[in-house]
């Protein structure tokens, strides 16, 4: 960065993180979207030392899947799932979006001056639906095919 | 501007293992959570987790270099991810060289337990 940049306090502290004020829905997708992201991630950090116990055998490997298939794990994986099927396709929507893509031609900015958020808005619907089906797939597996 | 440049680099790689991620778990989803639908890349039959599958997979070259691959654009986007939500505290420069020293001490210790763990299966007899 350049040597005049200037460094502004967040003097929101964590308000700024969880609060998405007056804007419009996407502005709470971000949050959920970063909580989803940090949950994930702490799963993520847990599962490679999980998967990394098969080093050990199938006597230490057997014991532990047996016990993953306790009530409390399944409960946990269930919110991996949504976490995991939401962040994926509303990333997929960021990156979309980040190329360009349906935000819509740019014009000349005269007034009333219309939000691009209009025209994202059907790629936002359509990725929450295909994510809420996703959470439906995967809990109806969870539940009653096994894991 | 060397930050900005860097920083640009480290996005971009960001979004690159992001894609990544959601391709490989796209997989991931296919050949461990629907097992009972699919079956592939299960020749023992049965849960996806059973042993035999499981050491089926580890000792496949193709699925251990897929392993590592995941295991390093997962690492990478979740940390930078991290990193991000971390700087938006309106850090010093010297706070967030510190956080950015510490993600990638943090990532590249796990990444490498990762993949003394896929190198060490390698060993481990499948028969039980």
């Amino acid at each position: 960065m350049s040597n005049n940049e200037k460094m502004y306090d967040n003097r929101l502290g964590i308000i700024g993180w969880l609060g998405g004020g007056r804007w419009g829905i996407e502005r709470y997708l971000y949050i959920i979207h970063r909580l989803a992201g940090v949950g994930v991630l702490i799963f993520f950090i847990l599962h490679i030392f999980e998967g990394n116990l098969r080093i050990f055998g199938p006597e230490i490997w057997n014991p532990v899947m047996k016990v993953m298939e306790h009530p409390v794990f399944k409960v946990g994986e269930l919110f991996i799932i949504i976490g995991f099927a939401f962040h994926a396709l509303n990333g997929i929507r960021l990156i979309l979006i980040e190329l360009g893509w349906a935000v819509g031609k740019a014009e000349e900015p005269v007034y009333p001056y219309k939000s691009s958020l209009n025209t994202q808005r059907p790629l936002m619907v359509i990725m929450l639906l295909l994510a809420i089906l996703l959470i439906a797939a995967g809990g109806f597996d969870l539940m009653f095919l096994g894991h | 501007m060397r930050d900005m440049k860097s920083e640009v680099g480290y996005w971009t790689f960001f979004i690159i293992a992001g894609i990544v991620v959601f391709v490989l778990l796209f997989f991931h989803m296919m050949i461990i959570h629907m097992d009972q639908l699919l079956g592939i890349f299960n020749p023992a039959g049965g849960s996806a987790l059973d042993w035999k599958n499981v050491i089926y997979r580890s000792h496949s070259a193709f699925f251990t270099t897929i392993y590592i691959i995941l295991l390093a654009a997962a690492l990478y986007h979740g940390f930078y991810g991290l990193r991000t939500i971390l700087f938006e505290l309106g850090l010093k420069k010297r706070t967030q060289s510190l956080i950015t020293i510490a993600v990638w001490v943090i990532g590249i210790t796990l990444f490498s337990v990762g993949v003394f763990a896929n190198i060490a299966v390698q060993t481990v007899k499948a028969a039980v």
